[in-house]
């Protein structure tokens, strides 16, 4: 199998869908549309290519961590995403999403961001095509993240602080929509994630899909073939399904780890929010959940679309990991390859080591979405 | 890098959404008569639940009821409302806090007699999460008769629909401004009850002064629609009101009236409120 289009009604099986208020439906409407007149148009694809190699810096490089690899008793490979420019996979989607409103017309850009990683991304997307940029962050991860919250301002963005509910990501994505509702024909909504009305889970999935093939083909390089387990961690899913749509049509397994406090996927049933039915954490009216985790990036109680689908027909499966476990990763690889992990990614990490009698001998791709600066000085009040 | 070229076409098979039934429910019958004997509709915007000095929150709805409500809007407080501003949310949150969910509005519902045709208005999961079938026959039994669903669109208002007419529940769809000539006749084509018309771009809340695309979308709407139109979000007295109504039939007020019970106004300041509006909307017909 290969990771489809979802047609016109945006469903991945029985998830997905386009449910926003009124208002915002033509935008959706015509942002499919661009969309797809570009994906089929080879200079779009040329420009944002260019962009990716020249600004992104990519390909991004395929790192064997042998020193990891012989204390876990697993050969780990790592997808460097974190060396990207601004730090993560994040900057796939917001080159091609700034590209796309520039055609659309649109001048402002709003996003929301959990961690500040789509939030720094989207703002140096802005100052690299002159557009206003106005990045939604819930109040909790402003003061948790306050490095990339001087970063956006610094690179031009305005970043205002979402106060409402758990004043985390998922509050950040309601007042984002909230702006969009109101200012739709001038701006784009940058989404973050493969989550959202469609086109958004579709659209963003295929400006990560550069990541699956271009470890596809590194492996094929290094390993003769693909690995035996691909892994990643997942908030919404954005870096996950991006590395899956590589190997999605391989005999690898593929394996997301989300947080034992915000597993959708895990723990959910599916619902509607934000735009898309998906597995939800929820209470027994429907009321959304407030998730917790350690990982701004990945504190939400939602799942992008495409994941249930991979889930419900056994494709992908979907382990939780704990903050604890997540503290160990996070030192785990930064003692033994030099490589400083993002919260986020040290996830997947954290499953692997967690469970590394039963993938001993295995070879494991994983996901190294982002780096940990970010984080730094929240690991030193843990760790310190 | 070899690329799925995708097809151009974005074509919507609506195969899916039942007719709108040719009777009326209760809530068109009666705005429709209404609007039949001259009169401009009112139908204020309750947060259920919502009793800010401990009281009954049903006496805020008996309040504007009596100041001249036509129907009135029940809010069931969703936890992520995308579509309200900051009244309507900090409603939302104070109803929760103290206790409110579905089976607590519905069934204080069931017992009141308010003598007018009621709406709820809620977001999508949760009438998904409880299953179609089961809340359409819950607003069904508590004598409620249209639902209003707003992050809910025409595309996908099948599976709903099919459950709230079987179960003889109007659903209610929005219009909005940004909508394109040729989608407003389809959304109008299936909403009963009234057509909501959504009269600014942006969330729920008061504005200073009416926009300008209200008097647009209810000029737009009229032409292609029979069912009565009312203007929502935005309206925030009884001059802004009347204003709209020279040309809708009608409209819903709800952050400026939620605002006053938030104050702690109670259902005195309602009724005062609604029943400002109620006059000046008579004697604009007179």
């Amino acid at each position: 199998m290969a990771l489809a289009d979802p047609g016109p009604s945006g469903r991945f099986g029985d998830f997905g869908g386009r449910f926003v208020p009124e208002t915002l439906v033509p935008a959706c409407q015509d942002l499919e549309k661009a969309f797809r007149a570009a994906w089929g148009d080879p200079e779009f694809h040329s420009e944002l290519d260019r962009l990716l190699h020249d600004y992104a810096g990519r390909p991004s490089p395929l790192s064997d961590c042998d020193r990891l690899s012989e204390e876990l008793g697993v050969r780990v490979l790592l997808k460097r995403e974190d060396l990207n420019h601004t730090g993560s996979h994040k900057i796939n989607n917001v080159l091609g999403q700034a590209l796309l409103a520039r055609r659309m017309g649109k001048k402002r850009l709003v996003a929301e961001t959990g961690a500040g990683q789509h939030g720094v991304a989207s703002a140096t997307a802005a100052a690299l095509m002159g557009m206003e940029c106005v990045v939604y962050m819930g109040e909790v991860d402003i003061a948790r993240q306050a490095l990339n919250v001087f970063r956006m301002q610094l690179l031009g963005a305005e970043v205002r602080p979402a106060m409402s509910g758990s004043r985390t990501l998922k509050d950040a994505i309601n007042e984002a929509m909230r702006d969009w509702v109101a200012t739709v024909e001038t701006t784009h909504y940058c989404l973050g994630s493969v989550m959202g009305p469609h086109p958004y889970p579709w659209m963003v999935r295929e400006f990560h899909s550069v990541i699956g093939t271009e470890a596809r083909a590194q492996c094929d390089e290094r390993l003769g073939g693909p690995p035996d387990i691909v892994t990643a961690c997942v908030g919404g899913g954005s870096n996950a399904i991006g590395i899956f749509s590589g190997f999605v049509d391989t005999d690898a397994d593929l394996v997301g780890v989300e947080p034992a406090g915000g597993a959708a996927v895990g723990r959910g049933v599916p619902g509607v929010v934000h735009g898309s039915k998906s597995f939800l954490l929820q209470d027994e009216w429907g009321q959304v959940s407030e998730a917790t985790s350690i990982s701004a990036g990945l504190d939400y109680p939602g799942v992008g679309p495409e994941h249930s689908h991979l889930a419900t027909i056994g494709r992908a499966r979907y382990e939780s990991v704990t903050d604890a476990e997540v503290v160990e990763a996070f030192s785990l690889l930064s003692r033994t390859e030099g490589i400083i992990p993002a919260l986020e990614p040290a996830h997947a990490l954290a499953w692997v080591s967690r469970d590394r009698a039963e993938l001993a001998g295995k070879t494991v791709l994983i996901n190294m979405s982002g780096r940990g600066d970010k984080d730094v000085a929240e690991m030193m009040e843990i760790l310190g | 890098m070899s690329r799925a070229t995708a097809p151009l076409s974005v074509a919507w098979d609506s195969a899916d959404i039942p007719v709108r039934p040719a009777a009326h429910g209760a809530l068109e019958q009666a705005l429709r008569a209404g609007r039949d004997h001259g009169r401009k509709l009112l139908v204020p915007y309750v947060t259920g639940g919502l009793a800010v000095d401990g009281g009954d929150w049903l006496d805020n709805v008996r309040a504007v009821v009596d100041a001249g409500a036509d129907a009135v809007e029940i809010g069931i407080p969703f936890s992520d409302p995308v579509m309200d501003g900051p009244v309507i949310q900090e409603a939302s949150e104070v109803a929760l806090a103290a206790g409110a969910s579905p089976a607590t509005i519905l069934d204080d519902l069931r017992r009141a007699d308010v003598g007018v045709p009621l709406a709820v208005m809620t977001y999508y999961n949760v009438a998904y999460h409880m299953g179609h079938e089961r809340f359409a026959a819950s607003l069904a039994d508590s004598g409620v008769s249209a639902a209003i669903l707003p992050d809910l669109p025409f595309e996908e208002v099948g599976p709903w629909a099919t459950a709230a007419d079987a179960a003889g529940v109007e659903t209610v769809l929005l219009a909005a401004p940004t909508a394109p000539d040729e989608r407003l006749p389809m959304v109008c084509a299936r909403s009963r009850g009234f057509v909501y018309a959504v009269g600014l771009l942006g969330v729920t809340g008061e504005r200073d002064a009416l926009a300008s695309s209200a008097l647009d979308i209810a000029r737009r709407l009229v032409a292609v629609t029979d069912t009565p139109v009312l203007v929502g979000v935005g309206i925030s007295d009884a001059a802004q009101a009347v204003e709209v109504c020279s040309v809708a039939d009608g409209v819903v007020v709800g952050s400026a009236l939620v605002r006053r019970l938030l104050a702690g106004e109670g259902p005195a300041g309602a009724a005062a409120f609604i029943g400002s509006i109620r006059s000046a909307l008579d004697a604009s017909v007179d």
